[in-house]
């Protein structure tokens, strides 16, 4: 997966979570959790819909590395 | 037309799940209703053959007639493939009135086989975003002509631009009428539902702080080999502490009616969801005191996705006997609630964060939870509620029991 493949998905994923939320609006280093207002609920959600869509686990000693777009994106193109 | 809750005086029907003649069981989704919170999933507790039905658009008062239920008095397997077939060739006359006694048995049977033949098929759920719904309705896009791509193939708002009609003649608008839900009414909502509670109840407040970090590392090991979806929230073991301890100290549970506190026989947690672009809805985990946490976890998964898509039941609306509030990682320290009328008691949790704390005399960094109670002073007093609080701080502190 490329970045622009990672970004697409991350956008998909996040669209049915909070259909306002725009990840392009988000710098960056900024964390995205307060940046697009998730709950704890809506970041286990994200990542359940991006390990669905991935195919891989994404343990949870990893998830910190999702918390922000460059993190996320970089977590993506690796795994 | 059902109560939804003790704010709600009236509701618009939006679309009928079943047709007159069909056969309805306890618990069956038969149609949806406009509410101030929403369009609500109305349920039926009645078995028979359902007639009767109001037309779609009607506004009702709570307590109003939607439809008639009647029992049925012989199988509807009774009628030959004949005589369905024929029902259904030429519709049978309505069933006029509530058939009482024998004599409306043999009518009932032709309607009950035709609902058979051409019940709808289970209804599924279009999933979508309630963007999504709005654009769809503005536009006169049924739903169900939409390929989703959002999670789980839900409709986002981009499949319904990319749907759009450009230019072409319209489509035919969808057949019931899109779920809406308006923020204005909402707030109405809340505003009378909670300006009852600040005049009428009495409140007394206490607050605990609670160490949470035996929970913590029991949540960690937990969570640490389980896929993404199986892993647990704070959140979970918060409302199972908190249903155990109402179920420790029921005179909480339940609901003040005709100037006395009437407890409840089972704990139906009332869990508080902030809505997306504003207002508020705290639907029932149904017996969260009997629930194993992974259970309660996909329970909290579901009704916070369904509250803010708009798919929630009558019974999830109109069963809760108190409601928690958990302000979430981000949320503040503490939340002195507004009971919901005509609950009992509220229960709140503010952020999880470190604090320091002594333990053993030392001061040590722990993750620490304030937990709160707003309580009816009519129906209990600071003593009991304290005993609620210690009975959760316990119930905390030995996560692998929960």
């Amino acid at each position: 997966m490329d970045e622009a493949q990672a970004r697409e998905l991350a956008a998909a994923v996040l669209a049915g979570i909070a259909p306002e939320a725009d990840l392009a609006a988000v710098g960056p280093d900024e964390d995205l959790r307060s940046a697009l207002d998730l709950d704890s609920m809506d970041f286990m959600n994200l990542v359940v819909g991006l390990s669905e869509r991935t195919g891989r686990p994404i343990p949870e000693a990893d998830t910190p590395r999702l918390y922000t777009p460059r993190g996320l994106l970089a977590y993506l193109v690796q795994h | 037309m059902p109560a939804l809750g003790a704010d709600m005086e009236s509701g618009r029907l939006l679309e009928w799940r079943v047709s007159a003649g069909s056969l309805v069981r306890p618990g069956d989704v038969v149609a949806v209703v406009e509410t101030q919170k929403g369009a609500i999933d109305v349920e039926i507790f009645l078995e028979g053959t359902i007639e009767d039905l109001v037309p779609v658009g009607t506004e009702l008062p709570v307590g109003g007639l939607l439809a008639r239920v009647r029992g049925m008095h012989e199988p509807a397997t009774a009628a030959s493939p004949q005589a369905a077939a024929a029902a259904v060739a030429a519709p049978a006359p309505a069933p006029a009135r509530v058939a009482a006694g024998h004599e409306g048995t043999r009518a009932a049977a032709i309607p009950a086989a035709q609902a058979f033949m051409s019940a709808p098929q289970a209804s599924t759920r279009i999933k979508a975003s309630p963007g999504a719904r709005r654009r769809a309705h503005a536009l006169g896009i049924d739903l169900a002509a939409l390929r989703g791509s959002g999670p789980d193939g839900s409709i986002v708002l981009q499949d319904v631009e990319a749907g759009a009609p450009t230019g072409e003649a319209p489509r035919e608008p969808a057949a019931a009428p899109a779920r809406r839900f308006d923020p204005a009414q909402m707030r109405a909502a809340i505003a009378a539902a909670m300006g009852r509670s600040k005049r009428e109840i009495p409140h007394y407040y206490l607050t605990l702080a609670v160490d949470f970090a035996a929970a913590d590392r029991w949540l960690a090991a937990f969570n640490a080999e389980r896929p993404p979806a199986e892993r647990l929230l704070p959140a979970a073991l918060l409302l199972k502490a908190s249903a155990l301890a109402l179920r420790a100290v029921p005179q909480l549970n339940g609901f003040w009616r005709d100037g006395a506190a009437q407890p409840a026989p089972a704990v139906h947690v009332g869990w508080a969801i902030s809505l997306r672009g504003g207002g508020l809805v705290a639907p029932a985990v149904h017996d969260a005191d009997r629930k194993a946490l992974p259970e309660l976890m996909a329970a909290l998964r579901d009704l916070v996705q369904r509250a803010r898509s708009g798919g929630l039941r009558s019974s999830e609306l109109a069963d809760p006997t108190v409601t928690v509030t958990s302000l979430g990682e981000r949320g503040a320290d503490g939340v002195q609630g507004v009971i919901y009328p005509p609950q009992l008691a509220l229960i709140g949790f503010g952020r999880i964060a470190p604090r320091p704390w002594v333990a053993d005399g030392q001061v040590l960094a722990r993750p620490v939870v304030h937990v709160s109670l707003a309580a009816d002073h009519r129906a209990s007093d600071g003593h009991l509620g304290g005993q609620l609080l210690a009975a959760i701080d316990a119930a905390l502190q030995k996560p692998e029991g929960l």
